[in-house]
């Protein structure tokens, strides 16, 4: 029989297969997809960088003999009592009523057995939360959920949240299955129903109006606790000076890949810029206003190992922060759940629907049942390793740069697998002394 | 009566001062020279008594508990912003976002109040002797705003559970808000808020306004709302 030969079928590269099945899913609904967690696009990030090592040039310092310090001080321009941290790592915020009890029980009891603090979300303060939290930062943000000057009072610092990297610019919602009698008191509204929260400040406009804000909330504690300011990551230099003069202790700064508990997905894709690109442009804007070390920067957005956190504080930062990376410790879509998250239609590591209350690890639900398969002194104790290998992983790779504090490490330490690595960071790409858009490159 | 001049002290030092103020005193005090300084008066814990000579900047009174606050002339942006319990009384008028967010107590504002009135307001009472601007009771989520004058454009946009009574024109009212039956309750509740803000009008002039409740769960339906 004679057959013509024919090429293979091709797919689109334009309309692949997931493409396919979101114009499906939004034909079907009428309405766009909401999901937690951050970007999940690949985007350049820390992976693109590479330490150098110590050579000829360099002295190294020996591993598990010399020391190799880690503390840190989030607070040192203003305020009478910073916040001394053992490690360079906290945990970000994130709310009761995203969270259930538990993993904010949890999170609280690594981050004390690690020496590192945690930090509220939208929602306010539960007292369980500030009692497994030996450092607690208290999260100021624009709905004003549950905020009340005691609690202010009890905290260790402020965090004005300006905005997140997985939505800046953007507010969030709480769906209502996940309003139970006591998130719904917490928040002064009705059980079962949405809870949006603003996307604005509802007291202030711009960076003039923070600065009064900034100065009342040091009246109302007393000048005491340092105040940070959490920007997303849009536009890391006006931002970062727009804070820095408008009195914050410390700049919180966080990428595209940083978490949410719910936004919509093409905002999580689609807005912002990567944490890796963020990161040179806030350094520079502390640099030229002399505050770089003295007031801090904490970033955040993508950080999972210990090369990802002596990288950002290569760059600059003075700390670094995670959330999804906790909760991963936690148990967050461990594959040992696989036939919960099959039955939900999805698979461990792309469980993403942290807004339906669901969530067969009992992390970000507030079903009772489900929280209480979450043993937040286990789940505790996961964190505090997680922590803890972070740490080593860090102080492996600044002794092998021949620091004897993580905060020692520099740019000069990198180098870069990416033009535009190369070009974001300012770091010379490898192999080379080129740094694109670097003045003479 | 103890005076405290900002002109010879800190703002820092007032402060302090008031603030140190525990739950059995009810001192008075009297703070001149204000000379339009920021966060005067905020953050106080007691049942003490504080009168404000002059006009204030941003955020009198904020955060307040059990205090009175007395402002003998006009304050800026966010007074009693977040104001738990207490008094607050406010002779001239008022610039933006009066009361916002703000859990309990009761803010009087003799004048008029400038845009976004009772934002997000969680639970204060709020009587303004005069007009209020656009966008006031934006996403209030609970307790009443009672106007003697008229509001401005869009009043109560996204209104959670908060009631809003007014006695005047009102200019339009916000996405799901709309007017709604007074019954008994209400003007019991308004005779109480008139009293007590010092407000002379007849309960039965007021209208009432609250949410129709059609936003409260995300209804593709109702996109063209928001």
């Amino acid at each position: 029989m004679d057959k013509t030969p024919g090429t293979h079928p091709v797919k689109p590269w334009t309309f692949d297969d997931y493409t396919n099945s979101y114009i499906r899913r939004a034909a079907a609904t009428g309405i766009y997809d909401i999901r937690g967690g951050g970007a999940k696009r690949r985007v350049p990030h820390f992976d693109d960088l590479l330490f150098l090592g110590a050579s000829m040039s360099r002295y190294p310092l020996e591993g598990y003999r010399e020391r190799c310090d880690t503390s840190v001080e989030l607070g040192t321009r203003f305020a009478k009592n910073p916040i001394k941290l053992d490690i360079p790592i906290t945990i970000a915020g994130m709310s009761f009523g995203a969270l259930s009890g538990q993993a904010k029980e949890a999170l609280g009891r690594g981050a004390n057995a690690a020496g590192t603090s945690t930090t509220t979300g939208d929602g306010g303060m539960t007292p369980e939360e500030r009692g497994h939290s030996n450092q607690l930062v208290y999260q100021y943000l624009p709905s004003r959920y549950g905020m009340n000057p005691d609690d202010l009072r009890k905290a260790d610092a402020i965090e004005i949240v300006v905005g997140q990297g997985a939505k800046p610019g953007g507010g969030g919602m709480l769906l209502g299955q996940k309003i139970s009698d006591r998130v719904a008191e917490m928040r002064t509204l009705p059980k079962g129903i949405d809870q949006r929260s603003a996307c604005r400040h509802p007291d202030w406009t711009g960076p003039d109006d923070l600065e009064i804000k900034i100065m009342e909330l040091r009246e109302i504690t007393g000048w005491k606790v340092p105040v940070f300011i959490k920007i997303g990551g849009a536009r890391p230099y006006f931002d970062t000076t727009l804070a820095i003069k408008a009195g914050a202790d410390v700049v919180v700064l966080d990428g595209m890949q940083g978490g949410t508990a719910a936004t919509q997905d093409v905002f999580i894709e689609h807005v912002g810029q990567p944490t890796l690109a963020c990161i040179r442009p806030a350094v520079q804007a502390l640099q030229e206003l002399d505050m770089h070390r003295k007031a801090q920067l904490v970033i955040s957005g993508g950080i999972r190992t210990g090369a990802d956190v002596a990288k950002a504080l290569a760059l600059g930062a003075d700390a670094v922060s995670i959330g999804t990376a906790a909760l991963i410790a936690l148990g967050d879509n461990d594959p040992a759940l696989e036939e919960e998250y099959q039955k939900l239609g999805t698979t461990a590591g792309a469980y993403d629907d942290w807004h339906e209350g669901l969530d067969p690890a009992g992390i970000t639900t507030q079903d009772p049942e489900l929280a209480a398969r979450l043993d937040p002194v286990a789940a505790g104790r996961r964190l505090a390793n997680y922590l803890r290998v972070l740490t080593l992983e860090a102080q492996t790779i600044a002794r092998a740069c021949g620091k004897n504090h993580v905060l020692n490490l520099e740019p000069e330490d990198l180098c870069a697998l990416t033009i535009e690595a190369a070009a974001m960071t300012g770091v010379p790409l490898a192999g080379t002394s080129w740094v694109p858009g670097a003045e003479g490159a | 009566m103890e005076s405290l001049d900002l002109k010879t002290l800190e703002l820092r030092a007032i402060n302090a001062t008031l603030q140190a103020e525990g739950d059995g005193s009810n001192k008075s005090f009297k703070i001149t020279n204000p000379l339009g300084s920021h966060a005067i008066a905020v953050g106080l814990d007691a049942p003490i008594e504080v009168n404000v000579h002059g006009s204030t900047g941003y955020y009198c009174a904020g955060m307040n508990k059990q205090a009175t606050v007395n402002v003998l002339g006009s304050v800026g942006p966010g007074v009693a912003e977040n104001m738990m319990s207490g008094k607050v009384v406010i002779e001239g008028d008022a610039s933006q976002y009066a009361g916002a967010t703000a859990h309990g107590g009761l803010l009087v504002i003799k004048g008029n109040a400038s845009s976004r009135c009772g934002i997000s307001m969680q639970g204060i009472d709020i009587v303004v002797h005069g007009n209020i601007g656009h966008m006031s009771a934006f996403m209030a989520q609970a307790g009443n705003l009672v106007v003697l004058g008229d509001a401005g454009d869009a009043l109560g946009d996204s209104l959670y559970e908060a009631h809003i009574f007014v006695r005047g024109d009102v200019k339009s009212l916000g996405a799901d808000c709309v007017e709604k039956e007074m019954r008994m309750e209400h003007l019991d509740t308004l005779k109480r808020l008139l009293d007590e803000a010092g407000a002379e009008a007849e309960p039965s002039e007021f209208r009432r306004y609250g949410s129709a409740r059609t936003l409260y769960n995300f209804d593709i339906d109702n996109a063209g709302a928001y």
